[in-house]
């Protein structure tokens, strides 16, 4: 702890700094990556602290944001409670998907949340009524306004990305260092040793789908507040595997891993869709490559040569 | 049309459906079955299938029958080489790890598709079918004058979709004639078995793993040959059957090919049904929540024997 909380408070300093140093096209972007990360770190609590491998990690996302969205819409909620309809939304999805997906483990698991996730999309694009299926909605630019703060405004929205963010960031540096996070990285390395010591593995994995879908779900709200927008894309097949490659590139079961493989992987993005429209195919690459010769991701490889106490 | 006739046409087309699935689903279940590993890429395939054969018959020009021969031939021989490589050069280093897998063949599904799209572009290209009679069905009414035969508008199948019917059939037999009869097929059941047991007695499993790569993704190619005519070429029309392949494969239960088959025939048979007289979103949704529900209640499948 003496070492990781001065690098992790660190960062969270630099971040805040850079708002001010930053070109407009880069503090922006720069918001986007930390909500997204955001999202990442959400997927880690699972994928890379518990050792859950989801394939539909999207309905959390869609969860909160289409909570938060339909809130806003349909009830006229303003958008601070409606962010917290968002999460409460996102809650109530991973204690269902939970309870049922943690019945299968391997392959299985991976399958059904990949299931459950696109019964989640259809179910958007089916009630187009209420959620205009894929085209989505917009959040109207006067009603984002929390205690009189206007949240399209660049500046206040990277804040509160950047409050978000650090929110997590710290959240997840406490969590892995409780008793709570060390049982789940024990359910990583071994499940049936660790349920032999003793550990009630399935509460503990449950928690860990709580965390992590909630954490997701206030990702997604949090996009559809900032950046004004919802709509069924962000329930789609793609976002479930980017926070899988995010905490893959980054380094799984690393704190800061998921905004470093945000950060990469928005910017390659960024670079190759200006030389091609198939800029997916990067995803693609990047992904056989890392399951190839980085398992491990940046971060990963970084703790095993040189920060042998990196959380 | 009334009721009848109309139900009729959904499950004729419901069966034309469930033939392309029967294939596709099979590779996937066949891949599943010796390998165990998932292949998120399996769709992919089936949609390399359907651009090759357009680009063959494109190529070729003139009768559009041969064109449609050669691309029967070629198409899958040519996926099923690619996904050998496929499997030798990522697979097989990531020594078949099952979610190093799935992470795997989630990359080569991205690059497969986005190679597509760079190369054959985003446009839906539609192929020939070699015949295409228009036959006429029949339908019977009971009336005053007793029971009549006649033929209602519109209830017609044409002679490619009987086609299609009977090319899945002889597949599936030549596939169970291989798998039970040949020699290839005994080597198969025991690396299916045991592989470990099955590279102790001399088997070599690395190239078998690749063959049955191979021949999975040449399936998913033969049936996307056999629905291009019907459907045209596009490079994200992989999305569906992987979907609907897993569903079967799952509820077929995980490996079993004759279970693969029956459920191939039923999902597709009410596929069909439901999206005649349902929304199509609405079809997909429930039967998606369904499969979820069966891996999760019922992980063998509903034919599946219980895991030993």
């Amino acid at each position: 702890m003496k070492r990781a909380l001065p690098l992790h408070l660190g960062l969270i300093v630099l971040l805040f700094a850079l708002q001010f140093a930053l070109p407009a096209y880069h503090h922006g972007n720069l918001a986007r990556i930390m909500v997204m990360a955001t999202f990442a770190m959400g997927y880690n609590i699972m994928f890379g602290y518990t050792g859950l491998l989801s394939l539909g990690h999207a309905m959390f996302f869609a969860a909160g944001m289409y909570g938060m969205g339909l809130a806003v819409t349909q009830l006229g909620t303003p958008v601070g409670p409606a962010f917290l309809i968002g999460i409460a939304a996102a809650f109530a999805l991973s204690l269902i998907v939970g309870l049922l997906a943690l019945r299968t483990i391997g392959v299985a698991f991976m399958i059904v949340t990949l299931m459950f996730s696109q019964t989640l999309f259809l179910t958007i694009l089916y009630f187009g009524s209420i959620t205009r299926g894929d085209e989505g909605f917009g959040i109207k630019q006067a009603t984002r306004q929390i205690m009189g703060l206007d949240l399209s405004d660049p500046t206040i929205r990277y804040f509160a990305a950047w409050l978000l963010f650090s929110l997590t960031l710290m959240g997840t540096l406490w969590l892995v260092r409780s008793p709570l996070g060390r049982v789940l990285i024990a359910i990583r390395e071994n499940e049936e040793r660790a349920r032999m010591l003793g550990y009630d593995t399935w509460r503990a994995k449950l928690s860990a789908v709580l965390m992590s879908g909630t954490v997701s779900g206030a990702a997604g709200a949090a996009y559809g507040v900032l950046f004004g927008y919802v709509g069924a894309s962000f329930a789609q097949v793609p976002y479930s595997i980017f926070p899988l490659l995010w905490v893959l590139l980054g380094g799984a079961g690393t704190v800061i891993g998921p905004l470093i493989g945000a950060l990469f992987m928005f910017y390659l993005i960024d670079l190759s869709s200006g030389v091609t429209d198939a800029y997916m195919l990067v995803v693609g690459v990047a992904l056989v490559l890392l399951t190839l010769f980085a398992p491990k991701g940046m971060m990963g490889m970084v703790r095993e040569r040189w920060l042998k106490w990196l959380p | 049309m009334e009721f009848g006739p109309h139900l009729m046409l959904a499950m004729l087309e419901g069966l034309v459906q469930a033939s392309v699935l029967t294939l596709t689903a099979l590779g996937l279940s066949l891949v599943f079955g010796v390998m165990r590993v998932v292949n998120v890429a399996h769709g992919e395939f089936y949609m390399l299938g359907a651009v090759l054969a357009w680009w063959v018959t494109t190529m070729l020009g003139g009768n559009p029958a041969i064109g449609f021969v050669v691309a029967l031939v070629v198409a899958p021989l040519l996926v099923g080489l690619m996904a050998a490589a496929a499997d030798w050069l990522v697979l097989r280093r990531v020594e078949y790890d099952p979610e190093r897998t799935i992470v795997a063949t989630i990359g080569l599904l991205y690059i497969i598709q986005q190679v597509t799209l760079m190369t054959y572009g985003p446009d839906a290209h539609p192929v020939t079918p070699p015949f295409n009679t228009r036959l006429a069905l029949p339908w019977y009414e009971f009336t005053d004058a007793g029971f009549q035969i006649y033929w209602p508008w519109g209830l017609s199948i044409t002679s490619y979709k009987l086609f299609v019917i009977a090319a899945a059939i002889v597949t599936c037999l030549g596939l169970w004639l291989l798998m039970a009869r040949s020699k290839i097929g005994l080597i198969l059941r025991a690396t299916q078995l045991d592989s470990e047991t099955a590279q102790a007695f001399g088997i070599p499993v690395e190239r078998v793993f690749a063959l049955v790569f191979g021949m999975g993704a040449a399936l998913a190619a033969l049936g996307a040959v056999l629905v291009v005519p019907i459907q045209q070429a596009h490079y994200l029309m992989g999305g569906d059957p992987l979907l609907l392949s897993f569903i079967v494969v799952i509820i077929g239960g995980l490996g079993s090919l004759r279970g693969t088959v029956v459920a191939a025939i039923l999902i597709g048979m009410s596929d069909g049904i439901i999206s005649v007289f349902f929304t199509p979103t609405l079809a997909k949704m429930l039967a998606t929540l369904l499969v979820a529900m069966v891996l999760v209640y019922r992980p063998q499948g509903l034919f599946g024997a219980k895991p030993a």
